[in-house]
């Protein structure tokens, strides 16, 4: 299936779900949806750099905080000064732009670091750049920041079904680029670098400028998520939007539902994300994080590769007719001696 | 002799040195290596010939010394910028990309070496080329199969292929016949053999004797991290010092 | 920034003090990852075990916390032991550990400090024990007694576990198994049991540096969070596995994020041990007094 087609058909999808949730007739669908989109974005982000290239990021709380800061700047900006506040699509390419930026800085200060290593190096500037917004007070600090949602957004009605179809697009557009990369020269280069990077150098692929790319778009797609948030939730905090809650949900969805395709985080997010919220207001939000917990520890023992992997398994079909990939991730004891 | 650098030689070792913390692994080692040669890199077992090849390929970097590529210094150029420019090698133990097909395996080094030296091939001829890579070693039946699939001299025979496909000057095996049968290390044998008659220059390591000596045109020595021994293979066999290295004092 | 002699010496010798505690907290780490190469992202949600431990029996018995952790070591060191087979059996077999185990025990992390808070809320614990309290005064000094405690015995556990890893059979087997398993099975040893014993010596650890930790100031769940990069930070900056190296990169850490504390304001503290660990990380990964 060639891209445009692909974009397309997700685009009706969501156009699609988009008339469901207006025939529910209840706005917390919405509000519901637009974290489990969010969700999408944030595992397919994650499974870019950790599922395709092998690098585990355990910062994905920073580059979401730094879009949604990016916009709460601006905001502050434009109210101050008596500005017209920017559209959100805007404000969604300019959080990109920071975390891509800061993604990049990332990547070439730790990317020469091997797993493990590189794996704490991500939680540690979590928290450095956790502190710095913490201390700047212009965009509230620990006393945390305010933006005033619109009521309205026409012809839409509530403001909150805006944000969802926004967060909606830039899901299909995520799992666009995900596929993208996978049917891509960058692609094999990023699995080159999962299965062996020595390998790879020595066949060629330059190891340190494609995971400077993995990192980049990566922190990007998280920073855009991140953007509208404020929005979303009115009343911003450090320690909650840089919550190792942020972390733990991009690394689990990707792993439940499977890091070798697109597919996976898609599945992932859908399934854990609304998991979450029905966990969330029938029982408790803490509840919420032990079943995420949970469901990572048992399908890291069980099912390593995740849903798509065990449908792989079911079904015994050859991963190139199933979702068109030409790999598989290996589960068997290592064959190499 | 062979020491001193030609214009015309393809690769060039000065004084390279290696250590590991308190560990001297390479001692001013020296080589020179011509356009064209088919050269043999043997010692005993810890006596550094990988560690010679890993800082020659950029995985390593030396302390001391200099490596000349193709009349170019290499002096902290990255692996894969090395293997750009016609340098590469296959591994000890094979290091196949596992979660692929033997195809994409071989597709790898096309798609990021011989493209990255201007050459634009389709997506077609890419294919194809990877088939006939992989016919050259008997394993084309198997090009959909993955690395886990395939038993050990299969799994050398893809190491080697997917250095060859990276199209290179300079091709290094490292002990890409260990474990093989008589008729298995023929086969290879006369695989670089073919190789090298289109002009790839091959340097063989190799603890099989007989492989070393009949595919050598010279022969290098390497003990305790030392170059003791350099010249033709019979010259280099009747050397005592090579005698007392291999038969133990 | 007020500066004061009185202000910096109190700083420098209370980062000396906590240093200490921050190297037992360390030192379980320091084996798990800096021998074993097993990155326990967990290591603080069972330290954080161990004070939760201390506090049930302190107000249920009034038991001494450090009492309590000690007899309850045996029973983190099963947790351990148990743990790691898990561990060992679903990723380290496969070569899997990089992505997986360390899912792994993120995933146990968040399992440990959630079920806490489902069972004891959010509110802050604290114990009850003599030391808890007055204080010693030297001239400018002002030690209280509740970090000068805790501070001597995690000295004593640091004294204690590096006399088993330099003298004992066992300790000597952990120090190998991580550079020659081989040479470990010609000798009989079985390489998987030694890193069972020295994964549930590291989790026995956090029994006690709980009970340092609730004994120096109140404990909730979460307050494990703040200890994963400064866990790590101290581990790759004292070398990776030495624990003199550990002891002194704790002071050191501990030292910095007082004065930061004292003179800029605890809301940069964080910032301290976690640019330290990027520092470290990027100009010498082999730490202090590396390997």
């Amino acid at each position: 299936m060639r891209t445009p087609v692909f974009f397309a058909l997700w685009v009706g999808i969501a156009a699609a779900v988009l008339a469901l949730a207006f025939a529910t007739g209840n706005d917390y669908v919405f509000f519901a949806g637009y974290v489990v989109m969010q969700y999408v974005v944030l595992s397919t982000a994650w499974n870019i750099l950790g599922g395709y290239c092998g690098y585990v990021n355990f910062g994905s709380a920073a580059f979401f905080a730094l879009g949604a800061y990016s916009t709460v700047a601006i905001y502050k900006f434009t109210s101050e000064n008596d500005l017209y506040g920017l559209p959100i699509p805007v404000l969604m390419l300019i959080g990109g732009a920071v975390s891509g930026v800061v993604g990049f800085g990332m990547g070439y200060l730790t990317l020469r670091l091997r797993g493990a290593f590189f794996a704490i190096a991500t939680l540690a500037l979590a928290v450095v750049l956790q502190t710095l917004v913490v201390n700047w007070d212009y965009v509230g600090g620990s006393r945390g920041a305010y933006v005033v949602r619109p009521e309205e957004f026409a012809p839409l009605g509530n403001y909150i079904r805006y944000l969802f179809l926004i967060m909606m697009l830039l899901a299909v557009a995520a799992i666009t680029v995900a596929r993208m990369i996978e049917h891509s020269r960058l692609g094999y280069g990023f699995a080159t670098i999962r299965d062996d990077e020595l390998a790879a150098e020595a066949s060629g692929v330059p190891t340190l400028r494609l995971k400077l790319i993995a990192t980049t778009i990566s922190g990007a797609l998280m920073g855009m998520a991140g953007a509208p948030f404020p929005y979303y939730i009115g009343y911003l905090q450090p320690s909650s939007t840089f919550g190792l809650d942020y972390a733990v949900n991009s690394i689990a969805m990707p792993l439940i539902g499977g890091t070798t395709s697109w597919v996976g985080p898609l599945i992932g997010a859908v399934l854990l994300g609304s998991l979450q919220q029905i966990a969330t207001v029938t029982i408790s939000s803490a509840v919420n994080l032990l079943i995420v917990g949970c469901l990572l520890v048992g399908f890291v023992i069980v099912a390593p590769n995740g849903i798509v992997g065990l449908v792989h398994k079911y079904w015994q079909r050859k991963p190139d007719d199933f979702v068109g990939r030409r790999r598989v991730e290996t589960d068997s004891p290592e064959a190499v001696p | 002799m062979s020491d001193r650098p030609q214009v015309q030689d393809l690769l060039q070792v000065q004084n390279l040195g290696k250590r590991f913390g308190g560990f001297v692994a390479l001692e001013n080692i020296s080589l020179s290596v011509p356009a064209g040669e088919r050269l043999g890199l043997i010692g005993p077992n810890g006596s550094g010939k990988s560690t010679l090849v890993n800082c020659i390929c950029g995985t390593l970097r030396n302390e001391q010394g200099v490596v000349r590529f193709d009349g170019r210094r290499l002096d902290g150029l990255e692996a894969h910028r090395r293997t750009h420019l016609g340098l590469a090698r296959s591994f000890q133990l094979p290091r196949p990309f596992v979660s692929m097909s033997l195809l994409d395996n071989i597709r790898i080094p096309l798609l990021y070496t011989v493209a990255a030296r201007g050459t634009h091939h389709g997506a077609r001829e890419i294919e194809e080329r990877c088939f006939d890579l992989l016919r050259e070693v008997g394993l084309d039946a198997k090009a959909r199969r993955m690395p886990r699939d395939l038993t050990q001299v299969e799994m050398r025979k893809l190491e080697l292929v997917r250095a060859m496909a990276a199209e290179p000057k300079l091709l290094i095996a490292d002990e890409a016949m260990a474990g093989l049968t008589h008729s298995e290390v023929e086969e290879i044998l006369s695989l670089l053999v073919r190789l090298n008659e289109h002009g790839v220059t091959v340097i063989l390591i190799e603890h099989i004797m007989r492989a070393v000596m009949s595919f050598s045109r010279r022969l290098v020595v390497l003990v305790s991290g030392k170059k003791i021994a350099d010249g033709s293979p019979d010259d280099v066999m009747r050397n005592p010092e090579v005698e007392r290295a291999y038969l133990g004092q | 920034m007020i500066f004061s002699y009185d202000l910096l010496i109190n700083a420098i010798v209370s980062g000396i003090l906590i240093g200490g505690f921050y190297a037992a907290v360390t030192c379980g780490v320091s084996i798990s990852f800096g021998i074993l190469d097993i990155v326990n992202i967990a290591h603080p949600a069972f330290i954080i075990l161990g004070s939760y431990t201390a506090y049930i029996v302190n107000t249920t018995y009034g038991f001494d916390p450090i009492l309590t952790a000690i007899v309850m070591l045996p029973l983190f060191y099963a947790l351990g032991a148990g743990i790691y087979q898990v561990y060992y059996v679903s990723f380290e077999k496969y070569g899997q550990e990089s992505l997986r185990g360390l899912a792994f025990f993120f995933g146990i992390l968040f399992i440990t400090e959630v079920s806490l808070v489902l069972y004891f809320g959010v509110d802050y614990r604290y114990v009850d024990a003599a030391y808890i309290g007055p204080a010693w005064h030297f001239g400018l000094l002002d030690i209280p007694l509740r970090i000068l405690v805790p501070f001597l015995v995690s000295l004593l556990l640091i004294a204690v576990l590096q006399t088993i890893l330099t003298r004992t059979f066992i300790g000597r087997a952990i120090m190998a198994v991580s550079q020659d398993q081989l040479a470990l099975r010609l000798l009989g040893v079985n390489p998987i049991r030694i890193k069972r014993i020295a994964f549930g010596i590291s989790i026995a650890t956090a029994s006690l540096a709980g009970a340092f930790l609730i004994i120096i100031q109140p404990v909730e769940p979460s307050v494990g969070r703040e200890y994963i990069g400064r866990v790590f930070a101290i581990c790759v900056l004292g070398g990776m596995g030495s624990l003199p190296g550990t002891v002194i990169a704790a002071m050191l850490i501990g030292i910095v994020e007082s004065l930061t504390a004292t003179f800029y304001g605890p809301s940069w503290a964080p910032a301290v041990s976690f640019g330290f660990l990027l520092l470290t990380l990027a100009v010498r990964p082999a730490g202090l007094m590396g390997r």
